[in-house]
């Protein structure tokens, strides 16, 4: 008796309606999962970088359909001095910013891996700058670096007594680029020391002390077993801060819009002047793609220069 | 013949001393100093925004008289003029909006994907998650202007709904990426227990890897609130009418007008626009940490 009440529901359980039994058709269901995430990137991500290629080569301007004109706009853009000076200042910035960022990063990375009281606590502080917005940071910078009321110029004149003149932050163009670049930093070293501590943190005790017992030098045990332990993860952090310090849009727009005398537009910033504010879309949108060769390059030297071997956790895409 | 013997006997006695006071102060400098240094420059632009935030113009405007690190008549002047004189509720309200619309957005599809990804496991499910992740590294600068065209075509042009849309390009291949990774910690011996005794694989996905999938939803989560209340490019360009512009870019356009900046309002709108997410943070702060190391590791 009990046996067939039994049965007779498994059998309701075993034939449930089409919709279910479609829902755990697998093929079905692999697409409908899928269905959302690639039509979000499809029609948001891939669609506009293809017409963003497109756009490239074209007239297009804001109201007007533009037409096919080849290689008009990068042309022209080799003959502006205004994009060969984004490109050199874009470099520039990348260049300097990723340096300090890392060697700033690394070195909070260190201190952190020590044991002292607070640690969490100071982790979570230090991570602040990277979670507040970041052109609301930048509008505290802008303030900072005020021509008549500045802090630090107020710091170095009033009271150390260092200078008798205020600084000129951002009033000429090579003040005006490393205030920037320093903001840039500034920004950028919370990320950077968090993400190279989880790093650190990976590296297993037994070969620090093995290389204590062959008598190896505090300089030695960072050159031979932490820097080398940490090349893959500095390779991939690396990748991600250059991609996003070239192509970085808010700190320059939100400080000197690109300002004084065009010194300090990236190559971000010129492509909003010339595509979104001066209504030249095609325009904007070649200065757009001429980042992309810079940004594969980039990327290229960075992850292959630095990740000779596979690295550890990223290998086991089984 | 005694001294020869107590000589080693000092000599081995003090150098521990001295090097416990070494160590202690070879501590000091090398570590508490420099830690020092950088949370002081890590955290002075706070403090400088929150103290000019509630200084009144004289002394904001007088270091000669006013000690400027300090307030001496702290007023409220600033933050009441951004709540009453100009549409700063309207403003933290529409980003709000936007970042809950655009984190449930991907939330919802980067669950799906990496549960299909990770769990499913069809053939190319490999490639089909380096595809999305690899879109993480397509940076918005480069997709700004073509989106631009495609937001007006969609006739979204100046429609917090365009943000909502847009936003999960970025947020999408993160938190698949992050959920990918804590699926992959999930036993697989649960799904199939569940599959043995017949339930579909929704229920599975809802009864059994949602549930212990949650401290990875509450990181995307946070995550995606984050970077969506920070985002700035895509608000500045799809975006015109003042009323629906987000925090960001409305502080930066909308308050900064003529030649003599309101610094103290301007401080206010920042302090205010940053207190929602750093609150967020400080209740979340473990999320935070493990899913920015985790997205590095994975």
């Amino acid at each position: 008796m009990s046996v067939t009440t039994l049965s007779s529901a498994v059998l309701v359980q075993r034939q449930p309606n089409w919709l279910v039994r479609l829902f755990d058709y697998k093929p079905f269901l692999v697409v409908m999962c899928l269905a959302p995430a690639i039509g979000l990137l499809a029609v948001f991500l891939t669609y506009p970088l293809g017409l963003g290629l497109w756009l490239a080569f074209t007239d297009t301007t804001i109201g007007r359909k533009g037409e096919f004109v080849g290689l008009e706009n990068f042309q022209y853009l080799l003959t502006d001095s205004l994009w060969w000076n984004a490109v050199f200042y874009s470099v520039v910035y990348t260049g300097i910013a990723t340096f300090g960022k890392f060697a700033l990063g690394f070195w909070l990375a260190l201190l952190l891996n020590n044991h002292f009281p607070f640690k969490s606590l100071l982790r979570a502080i230090i991570l602040l700058p990277w979670i507040v917005p970041t052109v609301l940071s930048a509008l505290a910078f802008w303030w900072i670096y005020d021509p008549q009321f500045s802090i630090i110029s107020y710091l170095l004149v009033d009271v150390l007594h260092w200078r008798t003149t205020d600084i000129d932050f951002l009033g000429s163009p090579w003040p005006a680029r490393f205030s920037l670049i320093a903001a840039n930093i500034w920004r950028g070293i919370p990320f950077v020391a968090i993400s190279l501590l989880a790093g650190l943190q990976t590296i297993s005790p037994s070969l620090y002390e093995a290389a204590m017992l062959d008598g190896a030098s505090a300089w030695q045990r960072f050159r031979y077993i932490t820097f080398p332990m940490m090349m893959p993860i500095l390779a991939i952090v690396m990748t991600f801060s250059i991609i996003f310090t070239f192509t970085d849009f808010q700190l320059v727009y939100a400080i000197t819009r690109g300002g004084p005398g065009n010194s300090t537009h990236l190559l971000a910033t010129l492509a909003f002047q010339r595509g979104i504010a001066g209504g030249e879309l095609g325009e904007g949108a070649a200065i757009a793609v001429s980042m992309i060769p810079f940004l594969v390059f980039a990327t290229l030297f960075s992850y292959f220069g630095l990740a000779r071997r596979k690295w550890q956790q990223g290998e086991s895409n089984d | 013949m005694t001294d020869t013997v107590a000589q080693p006997a000092a000599v081995a006695t003090t150098p521990p001393d001295t090097m416990a006071w070494d160590s202690g102060l070879r501590r000091l400098m090398m570590i508490y100093l420099p830690l020092s240094c950088f949370v002081l420059i890590l955290l002075f632009p706070f403090y400088w925004m929150a103290i000019t935030s509630f200084k009144p113009n004289a002394e904001l405007m007088n270091y000669k008289e006013h000690n400027p690190f300090w307030i001496t008549s702290p007023t409220l002047a600033h933050i009441k003029h951004l709540l009453f004189d100009t549409a700063y509720p309207r403003w933290l309200w529409t980003t709000m909006l936007v970042a809950i619309g655009s984190t449930t957005l991907s939330l919802i599809a980067s669950t799906l994907a990496a549960y299909a990804i990770e769990r499913l496991r069809f053939r190319g499910s490999p490639y089909v998650g380096l595809g999305i992740y690899m879109a993480y590294l397509v940076p918005p600068s480069i997709l700004f202007i073509p989106l631009a065209t495609v937001v007006v075509q969609f006739g979204l042009f100046d429609s917090p709904l365009a943000l909502i849309l847009v936003y999960p390009t970025f947020l999408v291949p993160f938190c698949t990426w992050l959920l990918i990774g804590y699926f992959k910690s999930i036993p697989y011996e649960l799904e199939e227990c569940a599959l043995v005794d017949g339930a579909t694989r929704l229920q599975i996905l809802r009864r059994i890897t949602l549930p212990l999938a949650v401290p990875g939803l509450i990181s995307a989560g946070i995550f995606s609130f984050t970077l969506s209340w920070n985002e700035f490019i895509y608000a500045l360009a799809f975006i015109q009418s003042g009323a629906n512009k987000t925090v960001p870019v409305a502080i930066l356009t909308e308050l900064v007008t003529g030649d003599v900046y309101q610094w103290g309002a301007l401080m206010a709108g920042s302090l205010l626009g940053s207190l929602p997410v750093a609150i967020f943070y400080s209740l979340f702060v473990d999320y935070y940490v493990s899913s920015l190391t985790g997205a590095v590791k994975e």
